[in-house]
């Protein structure tokens, strides 16, 4: 690998970078703030390396664009905010049905609806998950600083295309705006998915038996895309063993890679006794926070950031609860993801949100009171 | 944190703070530092007040916003009289006299130079001014090698005003060399918004 030279860089253009270096040569979207970067980038980047930038009538059209490409071949992009991300929900959940890969980038900023668009927030937690309707799977990946930003992306697409499995990327406005400096690796990260050459002449789309590789459409294989319940070859069914067994098998897929979805890191005392549970932007405050507490002054304090929020960090939060008395969960929301730990806490730990809603960042001192509080 | 310097960059929409602030903390990057930079966006903004923040730090940096600054740069009366009291006595605060006059509190040592005035008649180019305070701000603090700032500027200015961008940023040196004005009066008042 050449050598990598550290560079300024903003979340939002980490973004874009990240997406060009595992392969993405199509965006497809609607600019709104605090987003606009990312759509930025890509349309300066993608006509250089013969990709493609489409800005769309809106983010609906985005949507379907992305899903177009995406089932053409391409690795595929859209970035958003809170207003466009309401409008994407019922193509994502198009995309779920059919298994067609897709990133779908959501810089947050304050809702509801228009809200304050440069202020940011971590309101669309719940949506990321339950925007679109029916039970259906979601990836979502929350990065904290402009590195994780890069790198989070590129594993959104490699994990995309590998699983076809529409991914989110929930960045909010400070990650997105902030520059800072970063190492960025030279050269491109692209994970190749499965081979479509030896396809067999029956080819199953929709092979039940896992996941069968996505053939671009229109390159041999004909076969039915829809978001009815489809049999393995994509044809319309109501048949119910078929619909449940369709609906387990594309949950299946996340619980089997499991290890590559779900990230997280622990920071902090080994023995803690009070622990902050948080992701994007917020993480930065709390691990100022446990720094000083515990490196500092050893207190029993830690940190469990999540990169991924959904699927849900259930396990490490069920051992955290069983380690520490009070788990500390600091969102810029009126509480969301909050619920999701006190439900697999199981009242081994007290659950303590704190929230934060009027378009400021949780600053360190807030969490720091909080901890002084119980310990 | 003796090492965390954290610069305020505040004025007027249009005085090129936001790109000084890049331009700064690429320099600082340059200078193999930790540096974070934030700015203020939305309606303020675009023809308003403008902020922007630099932190830089050889720790790694959690917390990205300026909360303590260590060196305030007001390019307007607007922001003086907002950012004063806002910092600490111990601030290095440069303020620009072609546009900030009127008393403050004596507790601040407040540094005046004629930032766009100084750009305007010996450059020729009022526009400039952002690079000018930068090199006012590098002598007075110190922050960053001021070779590789000069090289940062270059690479940040628009196709052939990288050496003109360079002179103001030289000529802000020898505005700190020469020493700050006392155009303003110190008084026992500091000015609310």
């Amino acid at each position: 690998m050449p050598e990598t030279k550290p560079v300024l860089m903003q979340g939002n253009e980490a973004c874009a970078a990240g997406a060009i270096n595992a392969g993405v040569r199509f965006y497809a979207g609607y600019p709104i703030t605090p987003s606009t970067e990312v759509a930025e980038q890509m349309a300066a980047r993608l006509p250089e390396i013969g990709g493609v930038f489409i800005q769309m009538e809106d983010e609906i059209a985005s949507m379907a664009a992305v899903i177009g490409a995406s089932i053409g071949g391409m690795r595929t992009l859209t970035a958003t905010s809170g207003p466009g991300f309401s409008l994407k929900q019922e193509n994502l959940g198009y995309a779920i049905m059919a298994e067609i890969p897709c990133v779908v980038v959501n810089v947050q900023r304050m809702g509801p609806s228009t809200g304050v668009p440069t202020a940011p927030a971590q309101g669309d937690v719940m949506q990321a998950r339950w925007g679109t309707h029916g039970d259906h799977p979601i990836i979502v990946f929350c990065p904290a600083s402009v590195y994780e930003s890069y790198y989070l992306t590129i594993a959104a697409v490699n994990l995309s295309q590998k699983l076809r499995q529409p991914i989110i990327v929930l960045l909010d406005e400070v990650i997105g705006h902030m520059r800072e400096k970063v190492l960025i690796p030279e050269g491109k990260l692209m994970v190749e998915r499965s081979s479509d050459k030896d396809v067999p002449s029956d080819y199953k789309p929709y092979d039940e038996k896992g996941i069968a590789p996505l053939v671009p459409f229109g390159f041999g294989h004909y076969y039915h895309v829809t978001g009815l319940f489809h049999d393995q070859y994509g044809f319309p069914t109501g048949d119910p063993p078929q619909v449940e067994r369709a609906l387990d098998r594309i949950h299946e897929k996340l619980e089997k890679y499991r290890d590559e979805i779900v990230l997280t890191n622990y920071i902090g005392h080994k023995e803690p006794r009070v622990a902050v549970v948080a992701y994007g932007c917020t993480v930065r405050s709390a691990r100022a926070v446990v720094k000083k507490a515990y490196w500092q002054n050893r207190m029993p304090v830690g940190l469990l950031s999540l990169q991924t929020v959904w699927p849900f960090p259930a396990e490490e939060i069920e051992a955290l609860a069983k380690k520490v008395d009070v788990i500390i969960v600091p969102e810029m929301n009126m509480g969301q993801l909050v619920g999701e730990v006190e439900r697999y806490a199981r009242g081994e730990a007290k659950v303590v949100p704190l929230n934060r809603y009027d378009g400021e960042m949780i600053s360190p001192d807030q969490i720091s009171e909080e901890v002084g509080r119980w310990l | 944190m003796g090492n965390r310097q954290e610069i305020l960059l505040t004025g007027a929409g249009g005085q090129g703070l936001i790109l000084a602030s890049i331009v700064l903390a690429a320099a600082a990057v340059e200078d193999n530092k930790n540096v974070v930079q934030t700015q203020s966006y939305g309606p303020e903004a675009r023809g308003g007040a403008s902020m922007a923040g630099v932190i830089i730090d050889v720790d790694t940096i959690e917390y990205p916003k300026v909360t303590k600054p260590t060196v305030l740069l007001c390019m307007n009366q607007t922001s003086f009289n907002k950012y004063l009291p806002k910092v600490e006595p111990s601030c290095i605060i440069i303020a620009d006299s072609t546009f900030v006059s009127g008393s403050y509190s004596e507790e601040y040592k407040v540094q005046l130079y004629p930032i766009t005035r100084s750009a305007k008649e010996e450059l020729g180019k009022e526009v400039v001014a952002n690079m000018l305070a930068l090199g006012v701000i590098n002598a007075a603090s110190g922050l960053v090698d001021r070779e590789i700032f000069r090289g940062s500027i270059f690479k940040f200015a628009p196709k052939g005003s990288g050496e003109l961008n360079q002179k103001a940023f030289d000529l802000g040196y020898r505005l700190y060399e020469e020493g700050s004005g006392q155009d303003i009066e110190a008084s026992a008042q500091t000015p609310r918004q």
